[in-house]
């Protein structure tokens, strides 16, 4: 989905420096065994990227700077991989997701009309996390599922032959457990 | 040393084999316009103005990378070409944010060179406008995004001649950014050596030294060339 | 070879004994597990176990069954019925009417029709056109064995004719029996794959690499998909046969995200093999090893592209590099590397197994075999069908697939996916080979089919597409990069109604300019969906402009 590149301001270079010093204790000691297993080989970068992803719900900063310095690859290199491919996160998940199936069978068969309720409803555009980090809405460029068309993920599961009330229903299922207190944290 | 004879533009040339045929047609006085080509640096063949036609070949293909070969017959400046031509460096004006009057590299910018070569006096394709931003965060240097054109000479000439890879290509298609480390501002990342390869190879005003200002910007690519051949042969330079 | 009806009906004994046994086929491929396909086969296991059963009914997951629209489908084996639209509620019913059957006591009861029904669904009389005409070669055990047991595959003759090539044939006549079989590449372009082999094999180098390109990313395409999830042994022995062919000793399978199950079913069929020694080194008491590493994709279309490809195992950025060198002569790790798509690899167990002559006498002149095609979008009967190569779009649309739904008119087939086009009603009668589809303006494509009727806006459908190729572009090259936007703003402004006939005549320019100029095949294509639009449905388009000054160029 579209990145926003991240706004770039003038910072001190000393500053970052240090902040670089101290990862914030994080030792990604989970890692260690995945990275022995591909021998810590730089052309197992995206396989490690995939299962630190699984590991730690997304790629922060310390652990692609871990990952870099483990494989001995340069900086921008790392992120300039995991940049490239879609199924990489940058930030944490948010708690539920709902993913709209795009590919052509899903959107002969309807599927832009299933976005834009669930826009409406969860009011976030396309690819994008409401501000309490409670769901996320996004596509998906065919699941190959297209017999069941039009399909929706959510939270993993697969629905097939939705229709605008019953993504809705799903939705709103979610939103009853959200509850009055409702400002949950997104999980890490 | 073999030789291979080929025909450019009804020129008939003899060049060394392993020649490319943007290097044979410029040794013969043949210009064929580039951007993203840069000799020292590896070929990537990504802005597509160095396109030919070569007959028998039902593609267009790079001379940059594409070697001179026995009987070829190579045509650089077909009325096609040159509307490809035009409408590529089109698209690099479109998908950017290039004011000429008040950039640094006004009137030594490569992308300017080549749009009044092809005769672009205005884009029939409509501006895009990006949000892009300016990292200023370098004692030396300064990035501007909007002028960037991704021709990844900053990238090859920080891996390959420096060293340091501290650039790289973030993202993807319409998105693509150039990215120091980890997207960081460039002073934030320390691999970067402050040597300025960077500024000197970059074809526009993205990259620059913050002390110029408009116009000012007289960055040398043919140097590298050079540094890359005293390198070859030993002799010390940095 | 065996038609799908007969497939599905196994030998029936003529008699009932105490020790009968019968067999219940779960679907167990996305599709069906989408529609809660899961919970059905639990609910059957459970009720086997509560009737105390299990010696006599055996509840086995397989892959896809074909008409996934109507899923979750099962088959009952030794009957070869095959129900759809089946719940987890309708489990115990079943299993109760298989109780009663197992106590016939004559021949006439065992045989009778079984007296039972899902709910909510219905048995699929496979006498209809859906399964008569389908010609089952790739798919030959899909749907019949369980993938997670390698015995089940070993039953069906898994590994034989590895066992056999590596034994007793040279690696030339390996090659040299695909080039005669006429076989294609299937994952687009038809490029003859025993030419190949033999350019791959030919190559100098001791350490060469086998590619089976599984990152299916056409949208409404999942062969690739099912074949791995129906029958990932076949796929695995195809790369080991081609290893030996080509002189290579290490294989990769790209495999997309997005598609879990079938990891998962490559993951464990690559370890039974490496088990049973039928990976890894010294098969078969000969010096020819082979091993297999899966890596999957992180979400980049442009990774089915060769290069991009080759890129994306290296652990780069997915994206493509300017050909020659081609992947033969310098491919991963710059080693000469053979790629070939999971279809292509299924087809090579049957070629040496019944021989090229036979291969080639299925499809036409040019397309020889089988090739199977995904049937979506609006069609009463959507899914998974192989078909002899020439056989019709009408075919395959309005008989196997027996037309549009709700009466709305079949308008358009969708193939190819995004490097490919519609055809239009009017050309239905059109022959399925690669030649005959590039002459309309598309592609055979990988095998996605999406049936449109007169409700789809074309003119939407093609900036569907754009805004597909603008997504997944790598990003490298100008013309692609920008031009996919391009493209996509203009078809976008004549969507809104905004376009004016000089708007029309920039689309027509801007199409040939991106398709030429283009680094890759992402590129190259991107236009192609545009293109077929306006050469069979330019009304759509027209009907759409708003009076501009040149209005009269738009009409020609």
């Amino acid at each position: 989905m579209a990145n926003s590149v991240a706004e770039v301001m003038p910072t001190a270079r000393s500053e970052h420096l240090a902040g670089a010093a101290a990862p914030g204790g994080q030792a990604f000691e989970a890692l260690e065994p995945i990275l022995r297993r591909y021998h810590r080989s730089p052309d197992s970068l995206i396989e490690i990227l995939n299962q630190s992803q699984e590991l730690y719900g997304h790629l922060s900063d310390d652990l692609l700077r871990h990952v870099a310095g483990s494989l001995e690859l340069p900086l921008s290199r790392v992120h300039g991989t995991a940049s490239f491919y879609h199924l990489f996160r940058f930030r944490p998940p948010a708690r539920h997701s709902c993913v709209v199936c795009n590919g052509t069978a899903c959107e002969v068969k309807g599927a832009a009309p299933l976005i834009e309720a669930l826009e409406q409803e969860l009011r976030i555009g396309l690819g994008a996390c409401s501000a309490d980090g409670w769901v996320s809405l996004g596509s998906v460029r065919c699941l190959g599922t297209c017999s069941a068309a039009p399909v929706v993920v959510i939270d993993g599961a697969v629905r097939k032959h939705q229709t605008v009330s019953s993504v809705l229903a799903a939705v709103r299922e979610l939103d009853a457990e959200h509850g009055p207190e409702g400002e949950a944290e997104p999980q890490p | 040393m073999s030789v291979r004879t080929l025909s450019i533009n009804g020129h008939a040339v003899a060049m060394a084999t392993g020649t490319t045929l943007l290097a044979a047609a410029r040794e013969v006085g043949v210009p064929i316009p580039t951007l993203c080509h840069l000799e020292g640096l590896s070929p990537v063949a990504a802005c597509r103005l160095c396109l030919v036609e070569i007959e028998g070949s039902g593609k267009l293909q790079p001379a940059c990378l594409t070697p001179v070969a026995e009987g070829m017959v190579v045509h650089t400046d077909t009325p096609r070409l040159q509307d490809y031509r035009r409408t590529v460096i089109e698209m690099l004006f479109t998908e950017g944010n290039h004011v000429c009057a008040i950039c640094v590299a006004n009137g030594h910018c490569e992308l300017q060179d080549r749009a009044v070569e092809v005769g672009m006096d205005h884009s029939r394709l409509p501006y895009r406008h990006p949000d892009r931003p300016v990292d200023l965060s370098h004692p030396l240097f300064g990035l501007d995004h909007n002028r960037c054109i991704l021709c990844t000479r900053c990238v090859r000439v920080c891996d390959e001649v420096e060293g340091a890879h501290v650039w790289d290509v973030g993202w993807r298609g319409e998105h693509c950014r150039i990215i120091a480390g980890l997207n960081e501002p460039w002073g934030a990342v320390d691999a970067c050596t402050d040597c300025g390869k960077c500024v000197q190879v970059c074809p526009t005003g993205a990259l620059f030294d913050k002390a110029d200002t408009t116009g000012e910007k007289h960055a040398d690519p043919a140097r590298l060339g050079a540094l890359v051949r005293a390198r070859a042969r030993g002799q010390q330079t940095r | 070879m065996t038609t799908l009806s007969q497939a599905h009906a196994s030998p029936t004994p003529s008699s009932p004994s105490p020790t009968s046994v019968m067999r219940v086929r779960c679907c167990s491929s996305a599709g069906c597990l989408a529609g809660g396909a899961a919970e059905l086969r639990q609910g059957l296991t459970a009720a086997v176990a509560r009737r105390e059963l299990q010696e006599r009914v055996a509840i086995t997951g397989v892959g896809c069954l074909g008409p996934c629209s109507q899923g979750p489908l099962l088959a009952i084996d030794p009957d070869g019925t095959l129900f759809a639209g089946v719940t987890a509620a309708d489990a115990d019913g079943l299993i109760a009417a298989l109780a009663h059957r197992l106590q016939a006591v004559s021949a006439a009861e065992w045989e009778a029709p079984l007296a039972w029904r899902p709910a909510a669904g219905e048995q699929v009389d496979t006498g209809r056109p859906f399964f008569t005409r389908q010609r089952r070669v790739v798919l030959e055990n899909c749907g019949l064995i369980d993938p997670e047991r390698i015995e089940a595959a070993i039953e069906r003759g898994a590994y034989e004719q590895l066992r056999h090539t590596v034994t007793d044939r040279t690696p030339a006549e390996v090659v040299d029996t695909i080039r005669r079989s006429g076989l294609r590449g299937r994952g687009g372009a038809g490029y003859p794959t025993g030419l190949k082999w033999a350019t791959v094999a030919k190559m100098p180098g001791e350490r060469k690499v086998v590619v089976c390109n599984a990152d299916e990313g056409d949208p409404g395409a999942f062969m690739d998909r099912s074949v791995l999830e129906g029958d990932p042994h076949r796929v695995l022995e195809g790369m080991a046969i081609a290893a030996y062919a080509v002189g290579a000793d290490q294989g990769f399978i790209y495999i997309r995200a997005e598609y879990k199950l079938a990891i998962v079913n490559l993951r464990r069929a690559i370890e039974q093999a490496r088990r049973r020694h039928l990976l890894g080194a010294g098969l078969f008491g000969s010096p020819f090893g082979f091993t297999v590493e899966l890596r999957v994709g992180a979400g980049a279309y442009v990774c089915g592209e060769e290069t991009a490809l080759i890129h994306s195992i290296e652990g780069q950025r997915g994206t493509p590099r300017p050909r020659p060198p081609y992947p033969a002569e310098a491919g991963v790790w710059g080693r000469p590397t053979l790629i070939n798509n999971v279809e292509t690899l299924a087809n090579v167990v049957p070629i040496l197994r019944e021989g090229a002559g036979w291969f080639a006498a299925i499809g036409t002149e040019g397309s020889k075999g089988t090739k199977v095609f995904c049937l979506t979008g609006k069609v009463r009967r959507g899914g998974l069908v192989e078909v002899p190569m020439g056989t019709s779009l009408a075919t395959i649309v309005s008989e196997m697939g027996e037309g549009c739904p709700d009466g709305a008119g079949l308008k358009a087939v969708q193939t190819g996916g995004p490097s490919g086009g519609c055809v239009p009603a009017s050309l239905l009668h059109t022959s399925v080979d690669y030649e005959s589809l590039q002459a309309l303006g598309t592609i055979m494509g990988s095998g996605g089919m999406v049936v449109m009727d007169h409700s789809t806006d074309m003119v939407a459908i093609a900036a569907f597409f754009m805004a597909f190729c603008r997504d997944e572009s790598c990003g490298k090259c100008v013309p692609c990069r920008a031009g996919t936007v391009q493209l996509h703003g203009l078809l976008q402004k004549h969507l809104a109604g905004d376009a004016t006939a000089a708007d029309l005549a920039q689309l027509e320019a801007l199409c040939p300019m991106v398709a030429e100029t283009s680094l890759c095949g992402l590129g190259q294509s991107a236009p192609k969906p545009v293109l077929s639009t306006l050469r069979y449905f330019r009304e759509e388009y027209v009907a759409r402009l708003k009076p501009g000054p040149t209005a009269a160029a738009a009409g020609r």
